[in-house]
């Protein structure tokens, strides 16, 4: 307690009959000279036995810190304070917990602190991850029961990043090689590994950070697929708790949906499939591990919506942004990709009207998202209809689905949210995501807009390409459809309705008793791929809602026109009829259908199925 | 200057049933210094003797000079008319005044009073800014304080040239010598009590030796008589030996509380004939010049004192404490229980589900009520501090506590508690302090990072009150508006505060659980609210680190003591405190309120505990023994004793209504920071820096003690050892000291503590 030796270079004195330490009078010259004064023998000792007793002072002074801080070791910090309470100026730079080595030096009997000049750029620069301070909590633990000890054991003190062991380690270059490597099949082996292992929690920061590292292989596909296999390996395991991590995991992946990848420069790039898999995997992580960080629905849809409505960012951006939000469930179609569809719709327009050569690329592209955007807003209409109509069941027999029904739904009171689909409508409830979200952000105004106005307006966008198709007559509850919708050009009545026009394009009641194609045949994908073309010219005897009325694929032909029909609000226009041709599909002898690629052939994803995704034949599709 | 009147009326409307919160006086402290102190002087008894009423007078008379000088005629004339005073009487009170009736010869006159408090705050070297505050504070508060003040704290220069009159600096060496000498050789009776002499000779012969700038003399001195001196000294000697310049006096001031105060030894009538007879045979008056100038010695009549007896109760820094300031009564008892009318039938389904034998239940519950009922001789009267009146919410909490305290396990020897230890993980050495609330339902942690953070340690989340502008919306007719006023959006398991900007050293919940003080190295002592987690108020005065505070156990009042050797009492509405109570020699290191919320302990780095007397700011026990500072301090529940931990690892247990020490609790090896009573006092549990837990029985160590009169009287009496017998148990924790301790309502113990890694 007595010495202060670390802080200046000290001389032990060869005096035996005093307790302390002592500055010498050659140290205070020393010094002295250091700094240009000159000072005498005389002075040197005094000055000498006044700093000794200064800096016994300042020691005892600080030791009452120490002991109000319930200590036993005398940090910097209480002297520190000592010296700040006598108005003295403190001592910078030996704040660190780690022991300073005091060291000898032999020739000049000189002791000295051993202090290491540290890179600062190497420190900020390194890659590995720092070692965090870990939150200060408070555990609880019966220690002695009616005055015997309590052997249950207590667990380990919880680390910010627990230090790996060798065998940890090792695992890790094994796997982070494997799953990067070239190696298909050991590829397989990690990521299954990675999925059931329920031993790598401590290793989980170090793949978070391999999974960051997607911003810096942007120019190769092939990385960044294995990297995402590697988050849904992750996500999927069992044992591991996610925490704040998802929020890394989250921003990785959003990556792979939004960025113009450098990867989608060259146009034989499928970076489409990557943005469907890690929009696929988005909302995995979401439903999954959504409750972990509060406010992730809602941060992911701003960003989202802020890309889509950013007309500076490529197309392939937004169409990103259309399947993640797509993936994300329909309520996140209806708030941000449905009042954001006028907007959007006459940039989408002018790429597709301009039929230079030089924009060949970048109308590819448009109709990319334009038909990203149709099967959205179809399942959007389906999954909305079907909500109604499931509360319609729920507030009772014979209460037709007015807009109050909606209403309820909207509210996701408990016994009206639970939809057949368990994974786009998570018991969660979005509802609920979108109120933890701050306030004046746009969904407080959002209100919802019952379905005959939606499909109205739906239907001057797309006209027939709409596959779900509900009557347009005069809508429910009084309000007046938005927009023309009256009988719309190249629209076919079907032939089993009746002749009257006026019946036929009365909605049919939102009741319980609707007849909404999509549950009926098993498949609810058919519906979707109902909009392709043949049926346009020969289907007279049309239903209202057509199921599998396309041809087989094996039996198409190889040509195919079609409408789209675009029409934009308030402003009737013709119908655009697409003209294209394409390589027949490859036989498909191993796989079932994939009958979105003939729908809208551009979209080519006829030669690069996703398979990756389990049971999805169908890329945009949820596995359900 | 109608302050004057408000002496008899607040006495008045203290004996009034309503109750009125102690703060009349000092609510225009601030403004005019002069009024502030004469309404608060009759609160203040004069500790230097006179009576108040005289006093009062004079301070008037002190005053009405002071106006006359400053020409302010017409306040002059309002003052003597509302005083009632006439022209002669203020003539001949001046002159009486200056003559007698003061400790000190110039401190009756009211101008040399008020010019010598400025020459003593202006001239306070720099070096020295505890002392000059200190004494700044003390005058504006209360300025009866200035006569205690000039006898026991005059300024530095005085006390230092108290040395100058010295003798031939070689031959100090000889004297002592002499003394020891004799000592050694007289009887073994004497012996001991006159060996209490060797340490205060020796430190005041030594600095006088520094003061006269003899340095090698002194060196030569400290060297040959250092080992000399009782083992319990060392620190002291440790400070002592590095101090050999004269200019190093002025600004040491641990040296200077052991000049500015005497030490006082209790000596027998005979030892003490004998030494006088020696040191007038051997014309020794440089001792005897220092024994008459800087020790006190208390001479009693009867038995010489045996060693044990003297070790017991020395140590602290000033000897021990005069008999005549433990005179005084102290009112222990517990005040009376308010009324509440349990809700009977709910108490009895519940007696019945448990055990199925609510009769007993019932009777158990009336004997509780008719204990409350009665009240206590040793009570203080019920409105003696005016207190404040029970809330709805209060009292529900009392009929939960006396429910609960129906299932309270009976703790023994034969029955020790369970130990549910809370582990504070990743603190990084940063915890400081720790407060259970009374239901241990929250817990609060002081870091050294100047956060604190509060825990619920039940499933219940804790919630702000939501925003103004929400709780407009909010229907108030509502049954549960309380509910709603919270916003579910905050609820987490804990809080942090933000505001001191120092290590926050002392948390202490309010006893109904909404509001948490602090008190940090920044010098403040802060509230916080628990519906809002915000700084309510933050209480300055203190100015140097404020080491520990704690509420009283009615709320609205607290005390806090600090580095500025003082302790105050304040009251959650006033930002300036209500009483200073000033006396302690060094750092004021902990601070409880005595259960009947009339009382204040202060345990302090002097090696003291005192006990201070609200009502009236006076200390009425000083107990020594202690041989370290004292960091814990804890009352049992039936006010009685008081047990005080220090850093020498011993307990020691006092008798509050006699002043004595009655017990001495070793086994620790490192500071004791915790001391805990259970709830019927059965057990003293206590926590130290060396990572364990001990019980303590301590119904045996108050039972074994013999309290006839003689020991009461003379104050020495005989220690069993005995602290193994009464070691109920000893609990290790694996590397977490032991910062808090707490009984529940139904005597679980919990303990709390940091772990450390290393």
């Amino acid at each position: 307690l007595h010495t202060q030796t670390d802080l200046t270079i000290v001389k032990m004195t060869e005096r035996e009959e005093r307790r302390f330490a002592e500055v010498p009078r050659e140290s205070i010259k020393l010094m002295a000279e250091s700094s240009g004064v000159e000072l005498s023998e005389e002075v040197a000792a005094l000055l000498a036995e006044d700093v000794c007793y200064r800096l016994r002072e300042a020691t005892q002074n600080s030791s009452q810190f120490m002991r109000h801080a319930k200590r036993r070791k005398l940090s910097v910090e209480d002297l520190n304070r000592a010296l700040r309470w006598s108005n003295t100026e403190t001592i910078c730079g030996y704040g660190a917990q780690d022991a300073l080595p005091f060291r000898p030096l032999k020739e000049g009997e000189l002791f000295f602190v051993e202090d290491r000049e540290i890179n600062l750029v190497e420190l900020a620069l390194a890659t590995n991850i720092p070692k965090g301070c870990a939150e200060t909590m408070v555990r609880v633990h019966v220690s002695y029961l009616d005055g015997k000890g309590n052997l249950e054991p207590q667990g380990t003190v919880p680390t910010a990043v627990q230090s790996l062991s060798e065998d940890l380690l090792k695992y890790y270059q094994q796997i982070t090689r494997a799953i990067l490597g070239e190696d298909p099949h050991l590829m397989k082996v990690a990521l299954l590994d990675l999925q059931s292992n329920s031993k790598i929690a401590a290793l989980l920061p170090y793949f978070v950070y391999v999974i960051s590292g997607v911003k810096s292989v942007s120019h190769d596909l092939d990385q960044l697929n294995r990297l995402l296999h590697m988050v849904k390996s992750l996500v999927q395991n069992p044992y591991l708790y996610l925490g704040s991590y998802v929020r890394s995991l989250v921003s990785s992946v959003m990556y792979c949906i939004l960025e113009p990848l450098a990867a989608s420069i060259n146009p034989l790039n499928d970076h489409w499939t990557l943005r469907d898999y890690a929009a696929l995997l988005l909302s995995h992580i979401f439903w999954t591990h959504g409750d972990l960080v509060s406010g992730l629905y809602h941060q992911i849809l701003l960003s989202l919506q802020k890309v889509l409505s950013d007309p500076v960012r490529p197309l392939c951006s937004h169409y990103g942004a259309v399947v993640g939000l797509h993936a994300l469930g329909w309520k996140a179609v209806e708030r941000v990709l449905y009042p954001h569809l006028p907007a959007y719709w006459a940039n989408l327009q002018a790429v597709l009207d301009d039929y230079s050569v030089s924009n060949a690329q970048v109308k590819a592209d448009g109709h990319k998202v334009y038909g990203a955007i149709l099967v959205a807003v179809e399942r959007l209409l389906k999954m909305k209809a079907l909500s109604l109509t499931l509360a319609a069941e729920g507030s009772g027999a014979g209460l037709p689905g007015t807009t109050t029904g909606a209403v309820g739904f909207r509210e996701n009171s408990p016994g009206l949210s639970p939809p057949p689909e368990p994974l786009s409508e998570p018991p969660l409830g979005i509802a609920s995501h979108l109120q933890a979200g701050g306030a004046g952000c746009p969904w407080e105004e959002w209100t919802p807009v019952s379905l005959p106005a939606m499909y109205c307006e739906l239907y001057s966008f797309f006209g027939d390409s709409l596959a779900v198709r509900f009557s347009t007559g005069p809508p429910l509850g009084g309000a007046t459809p938005p927009g023309p919708c009256q009988p719309l050009e190249g629209r076919k009545e079907p032939a089993s309705s009746a002749p009257n026009l006026e019946n036929t394009r009365k909605m049919p009641q939102l009741t319980a008793s609707m007849n909404i194609s999509p549950r009926r045949d098993g498949s609810p994908r058919s519906p979707l791929s109902s909009s392709s073309r043949p049926g346009r010219s020969t289907s007279q005897s049309r239903d209202i809602f057509p199921k599998a009325r396309f041809p087989l694929p094996q039996a198409g032909p190889p040509a195919f026109s079609f409408i789209i029909g675009g029409r934009q609000m308030g402003r009737r226009c013709q119908g655009r009829r697409f003209q294209t041709s394409f390589t027949p599909t490859p036989p498909l002898t191993t796989h079932p259908p994939r009958a979105y690629a003939h729908k809208l052939p551009v979209i080519g994803r006829v030669s690069k199925p996703v398979r990756r995704w389990t049971c999805s034949h169908y890329s945009l599709h949820l596995p359900l | 200057m109608a302050a004057v009147q408000d002496g008899p009326m607040e006495l008045d409307a203290e004996k009034e049933a309503k109750p009125e919160i102690l703060s009349d006086g000092t609510s225009n402290l601030s403004g005019n210094t002069a009024s502030g102190t004469l309404s608060s002087s009759p609160l203040t008894a004069a500790p230097a003797g006179g009576a108040p009423k005289m006093e009062d007078q004079q301070t008037l008379i002190a005053v009405l000079q002071f106006l006359k000088r400053n020409k302010l005629s017409e306040s002059v004339e309002i003052l003597r008319r509302e005083a009632g005073l006439g022209e002669h009487q203020e003539g001949s009170q001046a002159t009486d005044g200056s003559g007698g009736g003061k400790g000190d010869g110039d401190g009756g006159d009211a101008n040399s009073l008020l010019s010598r408090v400025s020459i003593t705050s202006a001239a306070a070297p720099q070096s020295m800014p505890v002392k000059s505050d200190c004494i700044i504070n003390i005058f504006r508060c209360d300025l009866p304080f200035m006569f205690m003040l000039s006898e026991d704290q005059p300024d530095v220069s005085v006390v230092l040239s108290a040395y100058s009159q010295q003798g031939d600096p070689p031959l100090y060496q000889v004297y002592y010598s002499g003394l020891k000498n004799f000592i050694e050789s007289v009887l073994d009776c004497h012996r001991a009590e006159l060996s209490q002499l060797f340490y205060p000779l020796f430190v005041h012969m030594y600095l006088e030796l520094v003061y006269n700038n003899h340095e090698t003399e002194a060196k030569a001195f400290f060297d040959k008589f250092s080992g000399d001196q009782e083992c319990y000294y060392q620190d002291d000697l440790h400070i002592l030996c590095g101090l050999t310049k004269k200019e190093h006096l002025k600004g040491n001031e641990v040296l200077l509380d052991f000049r500015t105060s005497r030490f006082v030894l209790h000596i027998s009538r005979d030892s003490y004939q004998l030494l006088k007879r020696h040191l007038q045979e051997r014309h020794n008056n440089q001792i005897w010049n220092i024994i008459q100038e800087h020790l006190y010695i208390d001479i009693f009549d009867g038995m010489p004192r045996s060693k044990s007896q003297i070790d017991s109760m020395s140590g602290s820094l000033a000897g021990e404490a005069k008999r005549e300031v433990n005179k005084a009564k102290v009112f222990y008892g517990l005040l009376k229980e308010p009324e509440i009318e349990v809700p009977l039938d709910d108490e009895d389904d519940e007696a019945e589900n448990e055990e199925g034998k609510p009769k007993k239940k019932k009777t158990k519950k009336d004997s509780l009520g008719s204990k409350s009922k009665k009240q206590d001789p040793n009570a203080p009267q019920q409105n003696r501090i005016p207190l404040p009146e029970l809330k709805d919410s209060d009292k529900l909490d009392k009929i939960m506590y006396m429910k609960e305290s129906t299932k309270r396990i009976r703790l023994g020897p034969e029955n020790l508690p369970s130990i549910c230890f809370y582990t504070f993980l990743n603190a990084f050495q940063g915890l400081t302090a720790v407060d259970f609330t009374d239901d241990s339902s929250l817990l609060a942690g002081g870091f050294a990072d100047s956060t604190v953070r509060v825990w619920s340690v039940t499933p219940k989340k804790l919630r702000k009150v939501k925003s103004a502008g929400e709780l407009n919306v909010i229907e108030k007719e509502s049954d549960d508006v309380l509910e709603r006023i919270m916003d579910e959006k905050t609820a987490s398991e804990s809080k942090i505060l933000h505001g001191h900007s120092g290590p926050v050293y002392g948390v202490s919940f309010s006893p109904d659980r909404n509001y948490l003080l602090s008190s940090s190295e920044d010098g403040t002592v802060r509230l916080w609210s628990l519906q809002t987690f915000t700084c309510l108020v933050g209480y300055k005065g203190h100015n140097y680190p404020v080491w520990d505070t704690h509420f009283s156990p009615f709320g609205y009042y607290f005390v806090s003591g600090g580095h500025d050797r003082v302790a105050r009492l304040w009251a959650t509405d006033h930002y300036q405190p209500l009483r200073i109570f000033a006396g302690h020699l060094a750092d004021v290191t902990c601070t409880r309120f005595h259960p009947n919320s009339n009382y204040v302990a202060t345990g302090s780095t002097d090696r003291t505990v005192r006990l201070w007397d609200v009502l009236n700011a006076n200390c009425v026990r000083i107990l020594t023994g202690h041989k370290g500072p004292i960091h814990s301090l804890a009352f049992s529940p039936n006010g009685k004793f008081l047990a005080s931990g220090s850093t020498d690892g011993r307990v020691l247990l006092w008798d509050i209504g006699h002043g004595l020490m009655i017990g001495e609790l070793k086994g620790h090896t490192d500071t004791i920071y915790a001391l805990k009573f259970s709830r019927d006092g059965e057990i003293l549990a206590s926590g130290s820096m060396d990572n364990t837990v001990r019980l303590w029985d301590s119904m045996k160590a108050f039972d074994e003690v013999e309290t006839d009169d003689f020991t009461a009287t003379t104050g020495h009496i005989h220690l069993p050892d005995n602290s193994q017998e009464l070691l109920l148990g000893m609990y290790h924790s694996k590397s977490t000291p032991v910062t808090h301790l707490h009984f529940t309502r139904r005597n679980l113990l919990l303990a709390a503590g940091a772990y450390n890694s290393q």
